[in-house]
C-alpha cells in the first residue's frame, strides 16, 4: 500500500539535521518568520508624513489610467521621446494594464527606442560598438568553451538565436545605410 | 559620473552622465560602492520587460554612502554608509501600511500591478538603478537602513535583494517541520531559499537546475539533494518517485522568465517576446508539488499573459503565493542569523567586476561563463 505508507509522516531526526546544517529549525515558530503574517499594521516605517509630498512634475509625465491620479514620487530618467514615445504615450493613454495591446504596445515602443538609438548613435559621435557593448570582448577570459560544451547545458538548444536578436538590428541598419549610400552616388 | 547604459538588448555600455540631483524633498543622492547584477536584470538585458528605455541606468541591488540628502530627510546625514532595498516605498499608503512594502500605491505611475523599483524599466517607476557612481534614493527616510559596523558590505549588497528574496520565498512557502521543500533554479535566490528552507524546519531540500555547477553550490552551500533535469527524460516523475509518489509539500520557483526546459516555451517568451516569460518551472513546480501542497513563486515574470497550467493547479488544490519581497521587512531576523553564524550569505558570490567593464559582466552572467553564480560590481576600481 504504497500510497498509505508515505515517507511525509515519518518523524525526522532534528538532532541529525542540526548537527548537519547550521541554524536548522531557528525560523520553525512562524512567529519569528517577518513576513508572517503577510499583513502587519504594527511596523515601524521611518515615514513622517501620511501622504508624501509631491515631487514637482516639471514635465509632463505618462502614467497608466488605473491610477486616479500621478502618484507624488515617480521617476524621470529616459522621458518620452520621437516615434518610440508617441508609441508609449499611446499605450499609456488608451489601455489599462489589463489590456494585452498595453504591453504589446510597450515593447513595439521599446523596439522602436533600440533601433532608433542606434540609428541616432551612428551620427551623434558616439556610435553603439556591438563588440564591447556585448560583452563578447570578454570572453576569453570566461573560459568560453568549457564554460559550454561538456557540461549538458539546456539552453545550448537555443543559443542560436541570440545572435538574430542582437545582430538583427545591426544588419538591417547596416543593409539601410549601404542602400542609402548606393543610391546618393 | 560613470553610468552603466541599457542601448537595446543584449547591449549595455558605460557612459557618462549628470550626477542625479534631489528632486523631491525626501530624497537623497548616495555614493554607490557596491552593486549587483540581479538574474532579474537579465530579464531587462535581453529586453523582455516592456518599457525599458535606452538611456536607463539598471541595478537595483547596491549600497554605498550618503552623498546628499532633501530638505525633509531626518533619518540620514551626509556621510552615512546605508544599504538601500531594491523597493522604493512610501511607508504610508494603503499598502504600505500593512507592511507590503513592495505594492506601494504611491511610487510608480505606469503601473499599479506593481511598485517602484530601481533600475528596472519605466514599468516599475522610471528609476534609475545603482550600476553607477551615483544613484537618486527617493523617500530616503524610509528604504534605506545604516549598515550596522559587524556587517560586511558583501553582505549587505545581497541583502538588498537576493538574500531577502530567497529568505521570503521560503515564507511564502509555509514550510512546517519535515516537510520536503523543492526549489527550481540554484541562481542566488535559490540558493538562498533552499538554505532558508532549513531554518524553517524542513526535512528535505532538493534543488533543480541544469546547471552541475550551481547543483555543486547548492549541495555545499545549502545542503541539499539535486537534480539535474537535463539529464532526465521527466524532471516531474522523477521528484514524484523521491517524494514516495506523492509530490513535495512546498515547491519554490526561483527561476521565472527565462526558464529552460521547453524550448518552444522559451523561444516564445524570450526571444521573441510572445509571453511574460516562460512558465516551465512554475509549471513544473505546479506539477511536482504535492496535492494541497504550497508553490511560492519567486521568479520574476513580465506583465503579458504567460501560458501557465492553471488547471493543475486548480484541480490540485494548490495553495499559490507570490509577491516581490519586502526586503528590508526581513532584514532583522536575517541579521540575527547572520550573527548568529548560520551561514555567511556573500559565499555565494563567483565574480567581482568594475563598473567599467559591466559589458562583460552582463555577458558572462547572461551566457553562464566562468562557473558564474552572482556578480558584484565595484566602482573603486577594486
Amino acid at each position: 500500500m504504497p500510497y498509505l505508507d508515505s515517507d511525509h509522516d515519518v518523524v525526522i531526526d532534528r538532532d541529525a539535521l542540526r548537527s548537519r546544517i547550521p541554524g536548522w529549525g531557528a525560523d520553525l515558530d512562524p512567529a519569528v518568520r517577518p513576513s508572517v503574517p503577510k499583513e502587519r499594521r504594527d511596523l515601524s516605517t521611518g515615514a513622517h508624513w501620511s501622504i508624501p509630498e509631491s515631487q514637482p512634475e516639471l514635465h509632463p509625465r505618462e502614467r497608466s489610467i488605473e491610477h486616479g491620479m500621478l502618484p507624488p514620487v515617480f521617476g524621470t530618467v529616459a522621458p518620452l521621446h520621437g516615434v518610440s514615445g508617441a508609441v508609449r504615450r499611446l499605450a499609456y493613454a488608451r489601455y489599462s494594464e489589463g489590456r494585452a495591446v498595453h504591453w504589446l504596445l510597450l515593447v513595439l515602443g521599446d523596439r522602436i527606442d533600440a533601433w532608433g538609438s542606434h540609428f541616432r548613435s551612428l551620427v551623434d559621435g558616439s556610435p553603439d560598438n556591438p563588440f564591447t557593448e556585448s560583452g563578447v570582448l570578454g570572453e576569453p577570459r570566461m573560459r568560453p568553451l568549457a564554460s559550454r560544451f561538456g557540461r549538458g547545458r539546456a539552453d545550448l538548444r537555443h543559443v542560436w538565436l541570440d545572435p538574430v536578436v542582437f545582430v538583427g538590428p545591426v544588419v538591417i541598419l547596416a543593409t539601410i545605410a549601404g542602400i542609402r549610400a548606393l543610391t546618393k552616388r | 559620473m560613470q553610468a552603466m547604459v541599457y542601448r537595446g538588448p543584449y547591449k549595455v555600455r558605460v557612459e557618462e552622465k549628470d550626477i542625479p540631483r534631489i528632486e523631491h524633498p525626501n530624497d537623497a543622492i548616495v555614493r554607490v560602492t557596491r552593486a549587483a547584477i540581479c538574474g532579474s536584470d537579465l530579464h531587462l538585458y535581453h529586453g523582455m520587460m516592456p518599457d525599458t528605455r535606452v538611456g536607463t541606468t539598471f541595478g537595483h541591488e547596491f549600497i554605498g554612502v550618503v552623498h546628499e540628502v532633501g530638505p525633509s530627510v531626518e533619518n540620514l546625514r551626509v556621510g552615512d554608509r546605508v544599504m538601500v532595498p531594491f523597493n522604493i516605498y512610501c511607508g504610508t499608503c494603503y499598502f504600505c501600511a500593512r507592511g507590503l512594502y513592495s505594492n506601494c500605491h504611491n511610487v510608480n505611475p505606469n503601473a499599479t500591478a506593481v511598485g517602484g523599483i530601481y533600475g528596472y524599466s519605466h514599468t516599475c517607476g522610471g528609476y534609475d538603478g545603482g550600476q553607477a557612481e551615483f544613484v537618486r534614493v527617493p523617500l530616503a527616510d524610509v528604504g534605506p537602513s545604516i549598515i550596522p559596523d559587524w556587517l560586511h558590505e558583501e553582505d549587505a549588497v545581497l541583502l538588498t535583494d537576493a538574500l531577502a528574496t530567497g529568505y521570503f520565498g521560503a515564507q511564502l512557502g509555509e514550510i512546517s517541520e519535515g516537510d520536503t521543500v523543492v526549489v527550481f533554479g540554484a541562481g542566488p535566490v535559490g540558493l538562498f531559499a533552499a538554505r532558508s528552507a532549513w531554518f524553517m524546519g524542513a526535512g528535505r531540500v532538493i534543488v533543480v537546475d541544469h546547471l552541475n555547477y550551481r547543483l555543486q553550490k547548492a549541495q555545499d552551500f545549502a545542503f541539499a539533494e539535486t537534480v539535474n533535469f537535463n539529464e532526465l527524460d521527466d524532471i516531474v516523475v522523477e521528484l514524484k518517485k523521491r517524494t514516495d509518489w506523492l509530490g513535495a509539500d512546498v515547491v519554490i520557483d526561483a527561476v521565472g522568465a527565462e526558464a529552460d526546459g521547453n524550448l518552444l516555451q522559451h523561444v516564445t517568451s524570450s526571444k521573441f517576446k510572445l509571453q511574460g516569460g516562460s512558465p516551465v518551472a512554475l509549471n513544473w513546480a505546479i506539477d511536482s508539488v504535492r496535492k494541497g501542497g504550497t508553490v511560492s513563486v519567486m521568479g520574476a515574470y513580465g506583465p503579458l499573459f504567460s501560458a501557465v497550467k492553471f488547471g493543475d493547479a486548480m484541480n490540485k488544490g494548490l495553495t499559490i503565493r507570490t509577491n516581490q519581497a519586502p526586503a528590508k521587512r526581513q532584514w532583522p531576523r536575517l541579521f540575527e542569523h547572520i550573527q548568529s553564524g548560520h551561514f555567511s550569505p556573500r559565499d555565494i558570490i563567483t565574480h567581482r567586476v568594475p563598473l567599467e567593464h559591466i559589458a562583460e559582466g552582463y555577458h558572462m552572467f547572461s551566457s553562464k561563463l566562468d562557473d558564474c553564480i552572482k556578480t558584484v560590481i565595484t566602482t573603486d576600481g577594486v
